[in-house]
């Protein structure tokens, strides 16, 4: 018999099941065989320490095991490691907790969201937050879900939004301190959105910052009439955490109604910027607008990466942003100070950035009832796919589109609650996200392409180019090795110093989500979803 | 293994000891061929009015014991005998023994959604005497080895719940079973299966850690078909169990807190 005393010692020793800790999540350097929040950390880089699979060996990687998701919703979540568990969600809202050596499941929990949920472009939902031992999900019918991560239970469950209206959840939540902080999407609905910080033991809201201000608060006035009641300004990716500011840096989305603002004149603040919040009281410490005045749907909902470097030999702590609207920016993110803007992608919407990173729209880009050809189409230069910043190369890596267009019809936008509003349709060549088995995809239609960006020159260092465009994020490792896959369904590992292709696997079905690394008794593995399904990967013992 | 065996019972079985010696006298109002030929005469003669639920009359609810015309169980004999004039109630043309059978089949519907005894009590008993939560866990609090309660009031019975406490060894659902490995290295582990198939079993512990093993790193693997949960019939008095039961009814999961 072993006393109990003992076993437990051997479980910490072992670490199988020691609290997922807030300081756990603010150092992931100290465990880097995890992968504890949706963007690896809090500086949201995506950048792994492990470093056993190599740009010499990455061609031996073999599969290891499968997941089949029950849905056949697109797979867009990163999963959580922790300690050898593996938890993902199952689109929409399932979630399964799996041993991450062998993909063999521990337990699913079973979400049924209300039949009153609509969600304008998927069903999805891109991951999970955990803290102690509870997991945290939002739902596409704007619930926030605590989880038992060990049995699978759920230990409390709010409502934060009207699904009816057109709130949803399609985001991972972020923790901070002992928060869990999430954000709504349902712009194309026209509801006014915010970013909310819930009480991680009971999911009790501590505070919330709308995204579209209201009468009084800074900011209604760069909406005209009450144009602002339908804002938009959807939040739906997660944001980044800096603990020495103490500052959250979310995304915000698109106003409404998205591609015709007859009704809007002005700004339409906070649309399309990237803001600052302070993590105890969610006030605002400062906002950077990336597209004022939104008339293309270009959403500012990427993932903020942040950076402590050099900027023209001077350190700073930094925020690189690829935004949809087709350019990149480089941000002091103690202040939001614009620092360096261009173009990553053809784009023809503005002539270019003035010295404050406005931009300076060309003339005649406006939507028309007609059309107007606009170059980058609707799901922009890059979207919500993650990017990742290796400390090692110094790059910033982005999942680009490049060449492509739409041709955008501005519509009449009537405000019905729970209805569309979007006031236009933007013809695009974009394909259905379902693929066929042929892929009929055409280099006029634009193409896929992981940039290398020199964040310091804007200088692109290589590109990665693939015929079909990517919704994929991207992973770098130690080892200067970087994953990342693209709608063709393959999955790549590239030298992150020079764009070469090191190995390749096709898992026919395309890549929507990033993928992520961790190492279980001495063994890297990289997971990835493709299709319906996640597929783990590993070197040969 | 002897010695192990004893060392599971301390660990699953020992907080849930209760107090022995009180005589358990089954308590029954209605005889049970009494609510058996009343569910009968139910479906023949009341159900395309008040439905299964017996809830399709507005103001009427057999499950939650809502009359509009009686409260007693004379009252009840009384309107099935003479129906409800003005309405579309007739008289049952039935006897009395059939009309007794009736009344015991509408107050079972009641007790299978309520059940019989006082729910505030129940939960004292469960939480406390019973020491329900050193294996089950109910809404956040208690153990995640035996089968979590939290919304056992919307998936069972009355009825179901009573047999489960009196002789939980009667039937053991797969999902609750436990398994003893035997690793390669010489340690045991005990714990709730939680999923297995020809090459692997996954498991929560004693410690309540998600384990996942290998069989081929296994020396012994064994599938426990007992139950470490006790049978209640010496331990619990009649009354304990109707407000057991009621207090398990009440778990309706995550509404309910």
């Amino acid at each position: 018999m072993i006393p109990r005393i003992l076993t437990l010692s051997l479980a910490v020793a072992g670490g199988l099941s020691a609290q997922v800790t807030w300081d756990r999540l603010l150092h992931p350097e100290r465990e880097p065989q995890n992968w504890l929040t949706y963007s690896g950390s809090t500086f949201s880089q995506r950048y792994s320490l492990l470093d056993q699979i190599t740009r010499d060996n990455a061609k031996n990687l073999e599969l290891q095991w499968v997941y089949q998701a029950r849905s056949l919703e697109k797979f867009e979540s990163t999963p959580l490691v922790v300690d050898g568990i593996m938890y993902v969600t199952d689109p929409p809202n399932n979630v399964v907790a799996l041993d991450a050596k062998t993909g063999a499941v521990f337990w699913t929990y079973d979400y049924h969201p209300s039949a009153d949920a609509r969600v304008c472009c998927g069903a999805v939902n891109r991951g999970l937050a955990i803290l102690g031992d509870t997991l945290f999900m939002g739902t596409i019918d704007a619930h926030l879900v605590a989880i038992d991560a060990r049995a699978g239970h759920p230990i409390w469950n709010i409502q934060i939004g009207d699904p009816k209206l057109g709130y949803s959840i399609t985001h991972a939540p972020l923790v901070v301190k002992d928060k869990v902080i999430v954000g709504v999407a349902g712009a194309e609905y026209g509801i006014r959105g915010f970013i909310g910080a819930y009480d991680a033991a009971t999911g009790k809201e501590v505070w919330r910052f709308n995204t579209i201000p209201g009468p009084g608060e800074p900011g209604h006035e760069t909406w005209a009439g009450d144009s602002s009641q339908h804002g938009g300004g959807s939040a739906w990716i997660t944001g980044s955490y800096d603990p020495t500011l103490n500052l959250v840096y979310w995304g915000v989305g698109n106003p409404g109604a998205d591609w015709n603002a007859d009704n809007r004149q002005g700004d339409n603040l906070y649309s399309d910027c990237a803001i600052a919040l302070d993590a105890d009281t969610g006030k605002l410490k400062w906002y950077f607008q990336f597209t004022p005045h939104d008339e293309f749907d270009y959403d500012a909902v990427q993932v903020p990466v942040l950076v402590d470097g050099n900027w023209k030999g001077s350190p700073r702590k930094m925020m690189m942003w690829a935004n949809r609207n087709g350019f990149f920016y480089v941000l002091d993110r103690t202040n939001g100070k614009f620092l360096y803007g261009a173009p990553f992608t053809k784009q023809t919407w503005a002539v270019g950035l003035d010295e404050s990173g406005r931009p300076i729209r060309a003339p005649g880009s406006s939507p028309t009832p007609e059309g107007t050809l606009i170059y980058p189409g609707v799901q922009g230069g890059t979207n919500w796919y993650s990017p990742s910043y290796s400390p090692r190369t110094g790059l910033l890596y982005i999942p680009s589109w490049q060449d492509y267009y739409m041709n955008l019809a501005k519509m009449p936008a009537e405000f019905a609650a729970g209805q569309r509003y979007t006031g236009g349709a933007p013809r695009s060549p974009t394909p259905t996200l379902q693929r066929g088995l042929i892929n009929t995809w055409t280099a006029e239609n634009g193409s896929g392409a992981i940039i290398a960006m020199d964040p310091n020159t804007g200088q692109q260092k290589w590109q990665f180019k693939m015929t079909d465009v990517t919704s994929s994020g991207i992973l770098t490792t130690a080892s200067d090795v970087i994953f990342t896959g693209g709608r063709e369904g393959f999955f790549y590992a590239l030298d992150g110093r020079n764009g070469t292709m090191l190995w390749k696997a096709a898992l026919g079905g395309q890549v929507a989500m990033g993928p992520v690394t961790y190492r279980i008794d001495g063994r890297q593995y990289v997971a990835v979803a493709a299709g319906h399904a996640l597929f783990t990967f590993a070197l040969r013992p | 293994m002897g010695k192990r065996g004893s060392t599971d019972v301390k660990l699953f079985g020992a907080l849930i000891l209760l107090a022995l010696g009180i005589p358990l006298v089954a308590q029954q109002r209605y005889l049970p061929s009494d609510v058996e030929n009343g569910s009968r005469l139910y479906r023949n003669n009341c159900f395309a009015c008040h439905g299964p639920e017996g809830n399709s009359i507005p103001g009427v609810d057999f499950r939650r014991g809502q009359f509009k015309r009686a409260s007693t169980d004379d009252d009840l004999l009384r309107v099935i005998a003479s129906g409800v004039p003005g309405t579309a109630m007739p008289p049952a043309a039935i006897n009395d023994s059939a009309r007794l059978a009736l009344v015991a089949y509408l107050r079972s519907m009641h007790e299978a959604a309520t059940g019989p005894g006082d729910a505030a009590k129940g939960r004292t008993l469960f939480e406390a005497k019973g020491g329900c939560l050193a294996c089950h866990r109910v809404n956040g609090k208690g153990s995640r080895l035996g089968p979590d309660l939290s919304e056992e009031g919307t998936i069972r019975t009355a009825e179901y719940l009573k047999r489960k406490i009196l002789a939980p060894a009667e039937s053991i659902m797969p999902e609750h079973r436990f398994v003893r490995v035997l690793t390669r290295e010489g340690k045991v582990v005990t714990g709730l299966r939680l999923n297995e198939d020809t090459h692997t079993v996954q498991l929560i512990d004693q410690d309540e850690r998600l384990r996942s093993f290998s069989k081929s790193d296994l020396r012994e693997f064994t599938l426990l078909t007992t139950t470490t949960m006790p049978a209640y019939g010496d331990k619990l008095s009649p009354a304990e169990l109707a407000d057991l039961v009621s207090y398990l009814l009440t778990l309706k999961g995550l509404d309910s807190q």
